[in-house]
């Protein structure tokens, strides 16, 4: 029981304290395919030092709205970690249709973000807020879908119950859906998370930028939360896609092991994907969405036959 | 072995998806191909102990020859010598004819399972697989403009048909699957001699052009 206990502390403590290390690793795999030396894999972590440390510049045409974004957007995916079944484990809280919950506290994250990007009157971020919830609206399907096949294949509706010991019979028994469920679940990561194809992380280029536009009016600590809850909503989806993916069943301090290169692994998937593609147009963009809803929708419909 | 007879259906209905979803003819023809070859390894994977090796085995090789190779590599030839690349504004777009695809894929899934069928007892995707590849060969023929995604389409549309006559494969002779394989490549063939026409004619393959014909 106290063992049980210790081991949630434990993933709630990494859930905190690693986003930003995966984050380096993502930029250290594209600093080697570009054979580059890159920052080092700790450079998150010395910007959020450095952007907590300075003060914030407000614009007279902002509310409160604008201040509130980051701190509610933070705040909302911190909580969504709280229902994540780290590693199989069982989550810190569960209980069952959580993770409509987990879902729509994302959503919330993004809706924060949204409205601040709003408040400061500028069009070039209305054109980016536009564009982050047109395709959010895509991927939302594609998530769910994964989510019903989960639930169909482990008979669960808690994250925990679908994440957890049942996941490795439901492999036994539908592993081609739980594969295709897989795919789709990493497209959905790499747009949730305004990753290359679909958005480019490093650009502040108008024609290009989805995500990034809508931050552009944030500085000092608003900056330093906002980058900080992008990595944690990353360290998110890579705990869902790397105990989807590695559904083998692995217990205690092992199973902290498995999980961690599992991210590791996700960070280096995610690097090597960022390096050999380029960014899609974006008219191509809903395209791959709805691709990977329509992959997801036929991995529940091998499941519900 | 269920396991992989199963992820080649999924491969099968997922390869549908992506010749419907690409615009770009290399990918098309590529993905069709491949739907070609992953059919020459059913009739291995479905074979059960009383056929004879023999006839399973020409029935894979030829597959794997004509559909995998041979007419991908006549259509490949085809596109090169009238040098287009892409289905430009096809009557039908990308993203509608995909969630239709997957309309058709998730009724042949819903529904193949009340169908009285003459040989119960094969793999339960095989009916679903071939109704969802037919889907895909007819949507591709009515929706897209260029001639050889036409050809394409209708290349996909056999790929369904020939699934479905491994349902009966016990029992039918070689020949006639032979002969089936020799029908497709004819009409390829033809196929490749109108795309010809068609392109000297009016210097591109949109077949809304065949409507303003007079005599």
């Amino acid at each position: 029981m106290i063992a049980s206990i210790l081991l949630r502390l434990l993933y709630l403590v990494l859930f905190l304290a690693l986003p930003p290390l995966v984050l380096g690793v993502v930029n250290r795999v594209k600093s080697v395919f570009a054979g580059r030396q890159g920052p080092p894999l700790w450079q998150l972590y010395a910007d959020l030092w450095r952007l907590a440390r300075k003060g914030a510049v407000y614009s007279r045409t902002t509310t409160w709205v604008f201040r509130a974004g980051p701190v509610v957007a933070l705040a909302a995916v911190a909580s969504a970690g709280l229902l994540m079944a780290f590693g199989g484990s069982p989550a810190a809280f569960s209980f069952g249709g959580d993770f409509v919950l987990f879902a729509y506290l994302l959503g919330l994250a993004r809706f924060a973000t949204v409205l601040a990007a709003l408040d400061t009157g500028s069009s070039f971020e209305g054109m980016g807020a536009a564009r982050e919830v047109t395709f959010s609206s895509l991927a939302e399907p594609a998530l769910f879908l994964c989510l019903a096949t989960l639930a169909r294949a482990t008979g669960s509706l808690s994250l925990t119950g679908m994440l957890g010991p049942a996941l490795p019979d439901a492999w036994s028994h539908a592993a081609p859906a739980l594969l295709l469920a897989s795919i789709a679940l990493f497209v959905v990561a790499l747009a949730e998370n305004a990753r290359i194809p679909f958005d480019d992380p490093n650009t502040h280029l108008e024609l290009t930028m989805i995500h990034e536009v809508m931050v552009l009016d944030h500085s000092g600590p608003d900056l330093a939360l906002i980058l900080y809850g992008a990595s944690l909503k990353l360290f998110l989806f890579g705990a869902l896609f790397v105990r989807l993916a590695l559904g083998f069943p692995v217990q205690g301090l092992a199973g902290v092991g498995v999980f961690l290169a599992g991210i590791v692994g996700f960070g280096v998937l995610v690097g090597v994907v960022e390096s050999t593609m380029a960014r899609l147009r974006l008219v191509r963009v809903p395209q791959l969405l709805v691709g990977a809803s329509v992959l997801s929708a036929f991995s529940l419909v091998l499941l519900l036959r | 072995m269920s396991t992989w007879t199963e992820l080649v259906f999924v491969l099968v209905v997922v390869l549908d998806f992506f010749v419907l979803a690409s615009s770009r003819l290399k990918a098309v023809i590529r993905g069709a191909a491949a739907q070609g070859a992953l059919l020459s390894l059913l009739p291995l994977l479905l074979a059960t102990g009383k056929v004879e090796l023999g006839h399973v085995l020409v029935l894979s090789i030829g597959a794997l020859l004509v559909k995998g190779v041979a007419i991908p590599w006549l259509i490949l030839w085809a596109i090169r010598e009238a040098s287009i690349r892409r289905e430009v504004e096809p009557i039908v777009g990308f993203v509608p004819s995909l969630i239709l695809g997957a309309v058709g894929v998730a009724l042949a899934f819903a529904f193949s399972s009340a169908m009285p069928l003459p040989m119960p007892g094969k793999h339960a995707d095989l009916v679903p697989s071939a109704l969802s590849t037919v889907w895909t060969g007819l949507l591709l023929i009515v929706s897209r403009r260029k001639a050889v995604t036409q050809v394409i389409g209708f290349l996909v549309l056999e790929n369904g048909v020939f699934l479905f006559g491994l349902l009966l494969s016990d029992f039918m002779p070689a020949m006639v699957e032979a002969g089936v394989l020799l029908d497709l490549f004819a009409a390829v063939f033809v196929m490749g001699i109108v795309i010809f026409d068609i392109n000297r004619e009016f210097s591109s393959l949109d077949t809304e052009k065949l409507s303003a014909l007079r005599d």
